[in-house]
This record gives C-alpha cells, sequence and structure tokens, in this order.
C-alpha cells in the first residue's frame, strides 16, 4: 500500500479481510500457507484499492476493493472458490502490465515492506552477501559499469564510472548518499521504491559502499514521505538486527551503516551539491563544481550520491548479472525506467518500462489512451525540468539520448499527458511558476529571469502580451539555460522553450488575437448563451455568484459581459448545452 | 605549476588557482560583481563567465580552477551578450536611485551599467522599475534597522552574497544570512530581526552596492571634494590602518585599504567610533582641577565657574571638581612637582604608572622608561596588558 492505496482506504480494506477471515475462522490455516499480507504500491493508482487473492496458485485480481466488499469476497471466493468476475479487474489492468518490464518494481506488490523475513525469503540480501564474501570493490564496479546502468535522478551519468571515480580518491573517509528528495511535482517512484521495498535501496546503498570504500552513508529524505520515513527507519532496523548493517558486516570484516536525514521540502535540495551543504547544517544552495562530490563532498570527503531508483536496481543487477540487465533498453541507455504516468489518461500510476519503449505504446498500450475520448496533444516528461513533446513525435523511443534531442529529458521520469483541452502557454506557465519560486535565490538569471519568463507568460495568459514578447521569451530563456549555476535554473526554461518549438501558433493566437485555443485562460474567455438552443430555465442565471445574467422565464437569456467573472458556473450547470465558451 | 592560455596568451600559474586570478594576475580584466579575493568564491552573479575549450557551457571563472592546457576565452560577442542580459536582469529588479545613492561613484553595479551601456530606463516603468525589455515587478521593502550603525537598503541588494560569508568567515559572526526563495530572496538577521551583531561593518565594506552603508556618512559627502588620509586607528593596540575621509575638514567616514597590515577589516570602534574628534566634550588643551578646601570655597569656584573654564562648552564633570585651563609647560611642571614631592616622602613605590594602547608604541617605551629610569619603580601597566 502506498499514499495512494491508503487514501482509499486500503487499511480498512487489510482489517476487514482480517476479521472477516477470523470469523470464518480461516486463521487456523495459515500455518499450512494461507497469509495475509499488505504490500507497497502496485503502480496502477486509478484502480487503488487492489487486492490479490492467490489460491492453489490462481491468481485473481480485485480492483476498487472497499471495506464493505470485502465480506463477499470471502464468502464467494475463499469459501466457495468462486471468483467475483464483475470485481475483478478489467483488460485495462491486463494492458497496463503487458508491455511492462519489472525490475526495480519486481517485488513492490509483493514483498511485505514490514518485514525484512519477507524480503530474505525472495532472495533478499543474497546480493548482498554476493558482494561481500565473493567479490572485490572492483569487481561490483565492473559488473555495475557493464550492466549499463545510468543515474536515474535526473542526469543519467553512468553509475559504475562515478562509482569507479570515487573508489580510486585516497581517503580514510568516504560517504554514501541515497537521494530521496523527490521534489519534481509529479514524480513519485522514489516514494513507491521505499515504502514499497525498502530493503532493496538498503542493498543498493550497502553495495555501493562496498564498492567505493564508504563506512557511512545517509538517505536524504524529505519530511514530507512520513509513510516512507517510517518504513525506512523500520527496514534499517530490521537490517541492523540482522547484521547486516553495522560493524563487521556477515563477518566479512566490512562495517557500514545508515542514518536518515530529514529534508524540508526545497525542491533545490534534490540538487546534490545543495543536498549536500544541507545534510551539514547549511541553507541548501548548490555551488559551482568541480569539485565534485566524488572528490569533495559530505564534510569535504569523497561522496557517492545515488537516486533511490538508482540504488534499487543495483542489488537485482548484482543477483541477475550485468548482462540480463543490459538485455533491456537500447544502446546507450540500458535498463529499465520507472515514470510516472499522470495527466489525461485512463490508466494513472507508475509503470516500469525498458528503455526505448515508444510514447506511443506508453500512452496507448499501457496507459490506455486518452481518457474521455478527446484528442492527445503533448506529453510533458521530465517533470519542471522538461519540455512537452508534440502529437507527430508519438513514435520518439524514450530513452536519454531521444527525449533531449526533441528538447525534453528523461529525468526523473514524470510523464504528464496533456490533451485538447489544456493550454501549452498554461502548461509552461504552470511548471515555471514551480522552478520561479523553488529557485534558491543564488544566481541572478534563475532568480530574476526565471521571473521575468514567468511575468511574460502570466501577461500572455490574460491577454495582455506584447508582439515582441515571443522574441523576448526565446532570448531570455537560452541566455538563463546558459548562465544559470545549477540544474534548476538551466533546465527551468526547457518548458517554455518546448512549448515554442511545437506549438508556437497557440502563443501567437493568445499574443495577436487574444484568444486561448483550447479554452483554459479565464481572461481570454467569453462566455455567451446561444438564444437559438437557450430554453430560458433559469438554471444559470441562479448559478451566476455575479449576478451577471438575466432573463425571463422559457426565454433566451444573456450574459452581461461586463459583470462576467469568467467563472464557468453557467457553463457546467446548463443542461441544454445553451452556454458556449470561446 | 599549470600552463594554460587566456585568450591566446601563454600563462603559467600556481596549482588550484582560480581561471579568474589566474586571468587577473596576468593583467586581463573580467567583470565580477559578487567575487571578493578574500572570501570563498560564491559563483552568483554569473558576470566572470568565461568559455573553456571542450566545455560546452560557460563557466563562471570564479569557481574555475585552472587545469593544464585550458584554453580560455574571457571576452567574445556571446559572452559580452550573457553578460549584458545578466546585468539587465539585475537592473530590472534594482531602484533606479542612483543620483540619490550613497554608493554613486563608488558602486560596482553602477559602474558595469555604465560600461555595458545597459539601456536606460524605458517609460512607462512597472511598479517603479526601470522599464526595459525585462520590466517587471521589483522587491520593494522597508527600512526598519533602529541601529545607529548599518542602513541596510534591501532593495539594492543584489545577494552578491559578500556580507554573508564576511561575517561569516572573516568574523565568525553570522549575523545575517540567506533567506526565504527565489525572487524573494532575501539577506537579513533570523527571523527578520534588527540588525544585532557586533557591528564591526565589514559587511558594509566589502557591499558592492548601496545596499548596506554607515548611516553616519549618509549624505555627508560621497566622492567629490573628499581628502583621503592615511593613519592608524588611535583606539587599540592592534594599529589598524585607516583612511579618513575629510570634507571640508570633517572625518566624515574611516575606511581602510586591502594592502594594510589589517587587510582592510576593522572593528566597530575603529570604522564607526569616529565623531570623538569633533566632539565637544574632546580635551584639547591642559586642565588644572582645582580643589576646593572647604564647602564654601566649592560655591565660590563655581558660582565663576565660566571664568575658570575656558572650553567653549561647560564640562560635564561633578561639580566638586572645577578645572581650570593651563598651558603645556604650566601643567607639566605642576605634574613633576607633585611626583618629586611624593617620591621624597613615601619613596618611589609609592607612584605606579598606567600607559594607553592608543599611544604608539614609541610613547609607550618612553613611558616605561620614565618610571623605571627616572620615577625608580617597577609600578607600570597597560591597558591593553590582557
Ligand atoms: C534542481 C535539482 C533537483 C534535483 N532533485 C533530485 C531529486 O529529487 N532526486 C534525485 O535523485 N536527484 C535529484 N537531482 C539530481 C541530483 O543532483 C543527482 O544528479 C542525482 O541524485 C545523482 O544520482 P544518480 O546518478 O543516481 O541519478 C536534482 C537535480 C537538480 C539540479
Ligand atoms: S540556478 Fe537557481 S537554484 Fe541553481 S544555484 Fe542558481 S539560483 Fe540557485
Ligand atoms: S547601489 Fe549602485 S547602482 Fe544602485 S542606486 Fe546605488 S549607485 Fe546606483
Ligand atoms: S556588522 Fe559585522 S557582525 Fe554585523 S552583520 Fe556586518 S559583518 Fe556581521
Ligand atoms: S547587502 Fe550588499 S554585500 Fe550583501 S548580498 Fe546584498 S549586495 Fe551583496
Ligand atoms: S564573480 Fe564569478 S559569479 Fe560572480
Amino acid at each position: 500500500m502506498g499514499p495512494g492505496g491508503i487514501a482509499s482506504s486500503g487499511a480498512d480494506v487489510i482489517s476487514t479481510f482480517e476479521s472477516e477471515l477470523k470469523k470464518v475462522k480461516v486463521d487456523a490455516l495459515i500455518e499450512e500457507g494461507c497469509s495475509l499480507h499488505k504490500v507497497g504500491c502496485f503502480g496502477l493508482c486509478s484502480k487503488d484499492v487492489l487486492v490479490d487473492l492467490e489460491i492453489n496458485g490462481n491468481k485473481t485480481t480485485y480492483q476498487y476493493v472497499k471495506p464493505n466488499m470485502v465480506q463477499r469476497i470471502v464468502q464467494e471466493h475463499i469459501i466457495n472458490n468462486k471468483p467475483i468476475l464483475e470485481w475483478t479487474t478489467d483488460e485495462d489492468y491486463q494492458n497496463f502490465y503487458k508491455k511492462q518490464v519489472k525490475v526495480v518494481l519486481s517485488d513492490c506488490g509483493k514483498v511485505d515492506y514490514d518485514s525484512i523475513d519477507s524480503y530474505i525469503s525472495i532472495s533478499g540480501y543474497r546480493a548482498t552477501e554476493k558482494v561481500l564474501k565473493t567479490m572485490s570493490p572492483e569487481e561490483v564496479i565492473e559488473d555495475i559499469k557493464k550492466s549499463g546502468l545510468r543515474g536515474r535522478g535526473g542526469a543519467g551519468f553512468p553509475t559504475g564510472i562515478k562509482w569507479e571515480a570515487c573508489r580510486k580518491v585516497e581517503s580514510q573517509q568516504k560517504y554514501i548518499i541515497c537521494n530521496a528528495d523527490e521534489g519534481d511535482p509529479g514524480a513519485f517512484m522514489d516514494r513507491a521504491v521505499i515504502e514499497g521495498n525498502p530493503h532493496a535501496v538498503i542493498e543498493g546503498m550497502i553495495i555501493g559502499a562496498y564498492a567505493i570504500g564508504a563506512d557511512k552513508g545517509y538517505v536524504y529524505i524529505r519530511a514530507e514521505y512520513p509513510l516512507a520515513v517510517e518504513r525506512l527507519t523500520l527496514a534499517i532496523n530490521q537490517a541492523r538486527k540482522k547484521g547486516f548493517l553495522g560493524k563487521n558486516i556477515s563477518d566479512t570484516g566490512f562495517s557500514f551503516d545508515i542514518k536518515i536525514k530529514l529534508g524540508a521540502g526545497a525542491f533545490v535540495c534534490g540538487e546534490e551539491t545543495a543536498l549536500i551543504v544541507s545534510i551539514e547544517g547549511q541553507r541548501g544552495m548548490p555551488r559551482a563544481k568541480p569539485p565534485f562530490p566524488v572528490y569533495k563532498g559530505l564534510w569535504g570527503k569523497p561522496t557517492i550520491i545515488n537516486n533511490v531508483e538508482t540504488l534499487a536496481n543495483i542489488p537485482y543487477i548484482i543477483r541477475n548479472g550485468a548482462q540480463w540487465y543490459s538485455s533491456y533498453g537500447t544502446e546507450k541507455s540500458k535498463g529499465t525506467k520507472v515514470f510516472a504516468l499522470t495527466g489525461k489518461i485512463k490508466n494513472t500510476g507508475l509503470i516500469e518500462v525498458p528503455m526505448g519503449i515508444t510514447l506511443r505504446e506508453i500512452i496507448y498500450d499501457i496507459g490506455g489512451g486518452i481518457e474521455g475520448g478527446k484528442a492527445f496533444k503533448a506529453v510533458q516528461t521530465g517533470g519542471p525540468s522538461g519540455g512537452c513533446i508534440p502529437v507527430d513525435m508519438l513514435d520518439l523511443n524514450v530513452d536519454y539520448e531521444s527525449l533531449a534531442k526533441a528538447g525534453s529529458i528523461v529525468g526523473s521520469g514524470g510523464m504528464i499527458v496533456l490533451d485538447e483541452d489544456d493550454c501549452m502557454v498554461n502548461v509552461a506557465k504552470y511548471f515555471l511558476q514551480f522552478t520561479q519560486s523553488e529557485s534558491c535565490g543564488k544566481c541572478v538569471p534563475c532568480r530574476i529571469g526565471t521571473k521575468r519568463l514567468l511575468e511574460i507568460l502570466d501577461r500572455i495568459t490574460k491577454g495582455l502580451g506584447k508582439v515582441d514578447d515571443i522574441e523576448i521569451l526565446e532570448k531570455l530563456s537560452s541566455d538563463v539555460k546558459a548562465t544559470s549555476l545549477c540544474g534548476l535554473g538551466q533546465t527551468a526554461p526547457n518548458p517554455v522553450i518546448s512549448t515554442l518549438k511545437y506549438f508556437r501558433d497557440e502563443y501567437e493566437t493568445h499574443i495577436k488575437d487574444k484568444k486561448c485555443p483550447a479554452k483554459v485562460c479565464k481572461d481570454l474567455l467569453t462566455y455567451f448563451i446561444m438564444e437559438a438552443t437557450c430554453t430560458g430555465c433559469v438554471a444559470c442565471m441562479r448559478a451566476c455568484p455575479a449576478g451577471a445574467i438575466t432573463g425571463e422565464k422559457k426565454k433566451p437569456h444573456v450574459i452581461n459581459q461586463e459583470i462576467c467573472i469568467k467563472c464557468g458556473a453557467c457553463f457546467d450547470v446548463c443542461k441544454f448545452k445553451a452556454v458556449e465558451k470561446e | 605549476m599549470i600552463n594554460l592560455t587566456i585568450d591566446g596568451k601563454k600563462i603559467t600559474v600556481l596549482d588550484s588557482t582560480s581561471v579568474l586570478d589566474a586571468a587577473r594576475q596576468n593583467d586581463i580584466s573580467i567583470p565580477t560583481l559578487c567575487h571578493h579575493p578574500k572570501l570563498t568564491p560564491f559563483g552568483g552573479c554569473r558576470l566572470c563567465i568565461v568559455e573553456v575549450k571542450g566545455i560546452p557551457r560557460p563557466v563562471t571563472s570564479c569557481t574555475t580552477p585552472v587545469s593544464e592546457g585550458m584554453e580560455v576565452t574571457t571576452t567574445s560577442p556571446y559572452l559580452e551578450d550573457l553578460r549584458k542580459t545578466v546585468l539587465e536582469l539585475i537592473l530590472s529588479d534594482h531602484p533606479n536611485d542612483c543620483m540619490v545613492c550613497e554608493k554613486a561613484g563608488d558602486c560596482t553595479l553602477q559602474e558595469l551599467a555604465y560600461f555595458y551601456g545597459i539601456n536606460p530606463p524605458i517609460p512607462p516603468l512597472e511598479k517603479g522599475g526601470r522599464g526595459g525589455i525585462f520590466a517587471g515587478e521589483r522587491r520593494v521593502y522597508t527600512k526598519r534597522d533602529g541601529n545607529p550603525f548599518i542602513e541596510r537598503a534591501m532593495e539594492k541588494c543584489i545577494l552578491c552574497g559578500r556580507c554573508v560569508k564576511v561575517c561569516d568567515e572573516v568574523m565568525g559572526v553570522g549575523a545575517i544570512d540567506f533567506t526565504y526563495r527565489g525572487f524573494k530572496s532575501k539577506i537579513c538577521p533570523p527571523y527578520e530581526r534588527d540588525l544585532d551583531c557586533v557591528f564591526c561593518g565589514q559587511c558594509v565594506a566589502v557591499c558592492p552596492t548601496g545596499a548596506l552603508t554607515g548611516k553616519m556618512w549618509t549624505l555627508k559627502g560621497r566622492q567629490k571634494e573628499i581628502k583621503e588620509v592615511d593613519t592608524i586607528c588611535p583606539y587599540c593596540g592592534v594599529g589598524c590602518s585607516i583612511t579618513l575621509h575629510v570634507r571640508r575638514n570633517e572625518v566624515i567616514r574611516v575606511s581602510s585599504k586591502d594592502d594594510t597590515i589589517n587587510e582592510g577589516w576593522l572593528c566597530v570602534k575603529g570604522r564607526f567610533g569616529y565623531n570623538f574628534i569633533n566632539h565637544r566634550d574632546r580635551l584639547t588643551r591642559p586642565l588644572i582641577r582645582i580643589a576646593p578646601k572647604n564647602t564654601k570655597e566649592a560655591q565660590k569656584i563655581r558660582s565663576s565657574e565660566d571664568k575658570t573654564i575656558s572650553n567653549s562648552q561647560p564640562l560635564n564633570f561633578s561639580t566638586s571638581h572645577v578645572f581650570r585651563e593651563a598651558s603645556w609647560d604650566e601643567a607639566l611642571d605642576y605634574i613633576a612637582e607633585k611626583l618629586k614631592t611624593i617620591k621624597e616622602k613615601h619613596g618611589p613605590d609609592a607612584i605606579a604608572g598606567l600607559s594607553s594602547a592608543r599611544c604608539t608604541n614609541e610613547e609607550n617605551y618612553i613611558f616605561q622608561k620614565f618610571m623605571r629610569a627616572s620615577i625608580g619603580t617597577n609600578n607600570i601597566d597597560h591597558c591593553a596588558r590582557f
């Protein structure tokens, strides 16, 4: 159960199952292999709560389970062995998983996040033992290099090469940090991994620490993830008790322990140099590199920072071999990547796909297409640092190189699907609002430049755009990108640049015609009532909070444009579709 | 040693020199705003960007260490254009009032705006901004510090971080830091309280703009008709070098130059404690105390106060002590006479001497010599003998 599952009363579903099962005395069977597991997020959020029932190897999955449905499931399915077909998952569910390849998420939803034994029972900590007992640090690094694993935190730097550089630095003290700050709006894979399978992250850290020669690790995790913090804390304690953390792990002479550090919710603290000073107790502001953290990191010592997903991949790579991992993906982008699929799409949730899959496969095969039969317009990838990819590029391969070429990024793996009802200027404005307010304020182009970009976008959406605004946007965007200190400022203009590249006409319509083609920008809309269709039912008149609508019963009503505040209440309330917006 | 080329010039510098320092050591100038040679590099203003062969984006020369074989370009139409954008951005969020700014004429920002030919403001100006292509909202703050020394006009602050670093790295005080995020970022004391620190004014000294200035020198004169007089701070035995800014025979400000023994750093007394120079209470001639024999006489003396005290303003001493003005000869004779009497009557050890840190070394030397050789006692001490 992730937070989505919990919000959909997953905990209640579990406790109801417990009590229902007790009622029918199934608890007597527990020793014979029947048990109730609470597991981490499955991925398909839009169908929460999902319940898997496995009887003699036959798995049935129920969707949208509510506590009041539990009794019937227990009665009919568990006792009488008759699955309730109308409640089981539909085709969507099957399709959602068909094209996915699960590596990092392979045990999320299977393993009990609260139990180290559950993790060990599915080969957990076997990679750790293999590494500590049979491999030299150099061999581990070689394996990771061969796997082709690249950092999943955004930049996609080859993990093995980073480790190797750190291994080679001579130092008494080194650190490994797990970056669980996950500040991108729309990304929640790191959280899902920690909440669903925290031990995989711990294993990744132990192996990384061994490879580079670190004896201390930190997990920098945002305080807004209390559930993840709780599960991770528990997992670390369990690992310590079992001797996977602490002094002389498994009698190999290798010692390593992990501390959790809470972040205070600043997006920029996900940037590695800012993260380091934040752990040191200072305000999280990035600094220029070089020196890279690999040489001078936490407390001035060589430090490796890896993303949660990167680290969680490690035990699987060690266990199954580098070759197995690199058999997925493309030439330069190996393996799988988790994406957070959201927006105007049927199946929202977390998906894990091999690198190189096309956007079309993700959106139509896995995502089930656009909701409500609307037309697909664009997909925004990579969160606030990313860009929008238009419909004619749907066959683009999803990997680091291809996305970058298209003006976007893989980033942390956010994927927001936009349809015909989305205004691209507004989308750019939304992301810029975020980056602008999250700028650390250190450097001029990011602090003031993004503010100016935002102001220009704002006036365009308000119908106050000037003819040379597009030109200024382009110039300022490229200058901010070129001169900002850290990744935040360097990528903040991406949403503007990519929407300008693919949807320039929308900008022009806003500026020249003072119209919003997607009918989103409030200030550019006019609501009016079609005389021919209006039945004079007075519904809109009652609904209008501004009193802008007048008219007699059974006669067409009129909106007074000067009073209208463009809230859209009339549009929503009219049953005869007589209210139109333009 | 590292060999590199900057603008085609082959140069050799010490390891771990920054590109900026390497350029400056070789008379190649690169504009900077946030860099201060005595503080750790910050990399915030982005003006010092240069191009390095093999690196796709411009890098800040203040933070980039030199490396063997590096090829650096410090100026190109592209770089200058980026620098101009950065300056335009800073000025788009800056009050437009150099004409009444304390810092004008000595302001790095003003100087750079001039050299880069930043476009003059074009009306209409939005919310008091400068107009121009990046016209937009400007930060507006109200001044509220009650302290007598430092004026903080944070609207003029460009967030170069120099004040924060000097306070932390040089003073070890840490009275101020960055707060808030994004456009609203601001330097201030904790919880935006009034500044409450040791008031060394180091932050004022390093601020490249008019954001931090001395309250005492407000409206006393900027660059015109100022005579700079180098001298030594009279306050303590450290003997910092100071420079008096004198306008029309009045000391209107004290500063200190970088290339001095104290590297330009001062304390609150040296920097702000100069108004004793023209203070009405300052003693300018010797005074001899008239000790009254009884109350009656005291009253008598007091009633004739005006005649006996020649300082233009009455002294604020206790009324039982009254002074009269004397010549140096009379005063010194008087002291010699008294010392001699005491020594004869009670011996030399009845006398003790206490010397001052505000005297020069030579004066202190002579004083102890006088106490030991002439008076004949070792009872000699000094206020700075910690
Ligand atoms: C503004 C900004 C925010 C970032 N936020 C995160 C984050 O939340 N999580 C993360 O893993 N990496 C984040 N990164 C990337 C990290 O700086 C770093 O590259 C990454 O943690 C390295 O791990 P990897 O090599 O495993 O990807 C961010 C970078 C920037 C510039
Ligand atoms: S680019 Fe933005 S977030 Fe990064 S250092 Fe500069 S101001 Fe801070
Ligand atoms: S700080 Fe400098 S640029 Fe700003 S008003 Fe004062 S003199 Fe002008
Ligand atoms: S006056 Fe000195 S102590 Fe006070 S803020 Fe400035 S540098 Fe810090
Ligand atoms: S007050 Fe002055 S020194 Fe401090 S950050 Fe602002 S401009 Fe820089
Ligand atoms: S001087 Fe280098 S960034 Fe300001």
